[in-house]
């Protein structure tokens, strides 16, 4: 077991450090650099700014020295310092533009995680004991829209919907009253009572996947030897069903988390502008938008950051779930 | 064996020696292609076919944009700007049946409660609707030059999905947009083709420790969250470049994304045919690496890498809309799903004009019906499913 978390491990430091560089790269292809813009900044406020200035501004920042240096700068200030540069947009440092909002992300996603499989395991279950029965049916359906329908169109509907039946914007995480009141039990209360939204936006494709992916298991799994011989046995049905087809089940599932997450995490921003969520998915499209580079590299890197990490758990329980993968075996 | 003349629905089984139209039918089932067979189970899934239908709609309005859209793309009709889409009458205020369809001449007027603009029809001048008549001039394909549209009004207008803010008809310019869409979607995929083709067949081919590599990095690029990063580097492109060069770029932006998935297939079949008799029996007669691969490997499966195309067709358009829409993608005045429902983006758009939400009706079904055809493909193609 420990022998394949250092592997684990291992991979996953490899991994980062490769985004990392695609990261420096997507910063550094827009044509200008940080001195063009640190002039312009200063030329609109009224600072003359000369070519001899610029020259040495470059030095100054380091900018005239050979990429991978620079690469060595970024990377090193962002681990030892915690330094991901100045958002030009906002005038202010980009690592605290981030700690504001980077909770709700992650928040999101994990929200979003557990909203797919808490729902997902459960039909999923029900749809294969009761094979080609009303619930399992709609699940289907329910499951092929899901999957045809991007995440942020589905948002579109939903505030169509909501907008157009019910009156009310289903957009936002909190209520007006708590928006910029301090964290308080009240505020977190109002808020898990608008993050199910996103939540579901988000989830549905996956969770018609894994639904579809524990009903094809299940169904292999209920009419094997084994769980003829428990039930002969007089277990009870449930007590049977979660004991041992289940269990078995529940591999694949575990076994993709890590995709379910890049999944969530690739199409949260485009969510959260569409539903104005105040997390760091509409910062990262007005950067984009904006070419404020710094910013928009710092988010693209905790994404990538947050689906390798989301991997490397859904590895640890992938062996803590499977004997064969704890002890090194190949399968 | 069961199985096999169950699926051709004709032989029963066991069966004495067959007479006249059966027997035929036997032979016909053991002589038939590769291709035929699939066909045949094909047709047995009637969602695929359905989706088969859809799609192939789509593409009779991708190739024909300019003649069945009422009016271009550009055009505005200025005195009705975001307008709401006009019906087809069949029976008139007097309760007369018209077999010909018409519609309303529109008057906007001020609620003098709500002032809010309210739109009615003048109900005493119909607006009747012909088919083939002389429009705005357009140049099919950039070849044949006409001004003949399928359906149109002579006088007044005819917005059956009303207009956007510009006055421009949405029929028209979704009509347009599905054009763009779909081409899309297909050069991205002949592009992610060729490169899963060719990576997936170095990896599978040579194996060891080339092959160790390539999978390391089809997993490293599988762990990335693609579309961000895909939007970061479409907002990297310069912003002086003109639209039809973004255009380009997007398109192979897109051909970039798709190809792991059909890499890994490609290996995977390849390892366990690598190792099968005729490939052997070939390499011995002393047939080329590249000969084996086209002559010998290639077509034995070719029709997964069908079905696996097909798959990944709607993640080319989903990528597309998504970047358009929040206008990193292509830009106007290029028309596409995703620019189209830029209009749709906010509350307001949706809550006052909610026609101009209907693109995502036409992602969807085309999306749907991918998956349909994908699926009904996937299990043509298994030569193990029933």
């Amino acid at each position: 077991m420990a022998k394949y978390l250092l592997q684990r491990l291992i991979i996953m430091i490899v991994m980062l450090a490769a985004l990392s560089v695609i990261v420096f790269v997507t910063i550094e292809l827009p044509p200008g650099d940080y001195a063009d813009r640190r002039a312009l900044d200063l030329r609109s406020q009224g600072v003359l700014v000369t070519e001899k200035d610029l020259v040495a501004m470059r030095h100054q920042f380091g900018l005239d020295r050979p990429w991978y240096q620079r690469y060595v700068k970024w990377i090193t200030d962002i681990i030892f310092h915690g330094n991901f540069g100045i958002s030009f947009g906002y005038h202010r440092p980009v690592a605290d533009l981030l700690a504001e909002r980077v909770g709700l992300t992650v928040l999101l996603a994990i929200a979003t995680i557990i909203f797919t499989y808490g729902l997902a395991i459960p039909i999923g279950i029900y749809s294969a004991i009761r094979q080609y029965s009303l619930g399992d049916y709609a699940a289907t359906i329910v499951g092929y829209f899901g999957m045809a329908t991007p995440s942020f169109m589905l948002a579109l509907i939903l505030l169509y919907f909501s907008v157009m039946v019910f009156n009310n914007s289903v957009g936002g995480l909190f209520s007006s009253q708590y928006a910029e009141a301090p964290w308080s039990w009240a505020k977190f209360v109002d808020l898990l009572r608008h993050l199910w939204v996103p939540a579901l936006v988000l989830g549905l494709a996956g969770t018609a996947f894994e639904i579809r992916t524990m009903r094809a298991t299940m169904l292999d799994e209920k009419n094997k030897l084994y769980v003829t011989a428990a039930r002969a046995k007089g277990l009870p049905e449930w007590k049977l069903l979660l004991k041992y087809p289940v269990r078995v089940a529940l591999n694949p599932i575990a076994s993709t988390i890590g995709w379910e997450l890049t999944a969530i995490i690739a199409g949260a921003p485009l969510v959260s502008f569409v539903l104005a969520l105040p997390d760091t998915g509409p910062l990262f499209l007005r950067s984009l938008l904006d070419q404020d580079i710094y910013l928009s590299g710092a988010i693209l890197l905790m994404y990538s950051t947050l689906t390798i990490l989301g991997t490397f758990l859904s590895d640890v329980l992938l062996a803590l779930l499977d004997p064969r993968i704890r002890y090194g075996e190949r399968i | 064996m069961s199985q096999i003349t169950e699926a051709i629905d004709v032989v029963p089984n066991p069966a004495p020696p067959l007479p006249g139209i059966a027997r035929e039918m036997e032979i016909r089932y053991y002589t038939a292609s590769q291709f035929q067979l699939m066909w045949w189970k094909f047709k047995k899934h009637r969602l695929a076919l359905i989706g088969m239908s859809l799609l192939a709609v789509f593409v009779f309005i991708a190739l024909f944009a300019e003649f069945l859209s009422p009016y271009g793309p550009a055009v505005r009709t200025p005195n009705y700007l975001f307008g709401g889409p006009q019906v087809l009458h069949f029976v008139d205020a007097e309760g007369k049946f018209h077999l010909r369809p018409f519609t309303y001449a529109l008057a906007a007027a001020m609620d003098p409660e709500t002032f809010l603009l309210e739109v009615k029809e003048d109900t005493g001048e119909p607006w009747p609707v012909y088919f083939f008549v002389k429009g705005d001039p357009y140049k099919m394909w950039g070849l044949i030059e006409s001004d003949i549209h399928l359906f149109g009004v002579e006088e007044g207008h005819l917005h059956l999905l009303g207009t956007d803010q510009l006055g421009r008809d949405i029929l028209s310019r979704l009509f347009h947009a599905t054009r763009t869409s779909l081409t899309i979607g297909v050069v991205g995929l002949v592009i992610s083709f060729f490169l899963g083709l060719i990576i997936g067949g170095i990896s599978g081919f040579f194996g060891g420790g080339i092959d160790d590599a390539i999978q390391r990095f089809i997993e490293f690029i599988r762990s990335i969250p693609t579309l961000p990063l895909w939007m970061a580097l479409a907002a990297a492109l310069p912003k002086e470049w003109s639209p039809q060069r973004v255009y380009f770029t997007i398109t192979i932006l897109l051909g970039l994304l798709g190809w792991t998935h059909l890499a890994r297939r490609v290996r995977g079949k390849l390892l366990s045919l690598r190792e099968e008799d005729f490939v052997v029996a070939a390499r011995i007669a002393g047939s080329s690496d590249a000969r084996i691969i086209s002559r010998h490997l290639l077509p034995s499966f070719l029709s997964y890498i069908i079905v696996d195309l097909s798959i990944s067709f709607p993640y080319m358009i989903l990528a597309e809309t998504s970047l358009s829409f929040i206008g990193l993608g292509l830009r106007a005045p290029v028309i596409s799903w995703g620019t189209l429902l830029q209009d749709a983006q906010n509350i307001q758009a949706i809550a006052l004009y909610p026609w101009l939400f209907t693109p995502v009706a036409f992602v969807i079904i085309s999306v749907m019906a991918f998956s349909f055809v994908g699926d009904g493909m996937r299990d043509a193609a298994d030569p193990y499913s029933r």
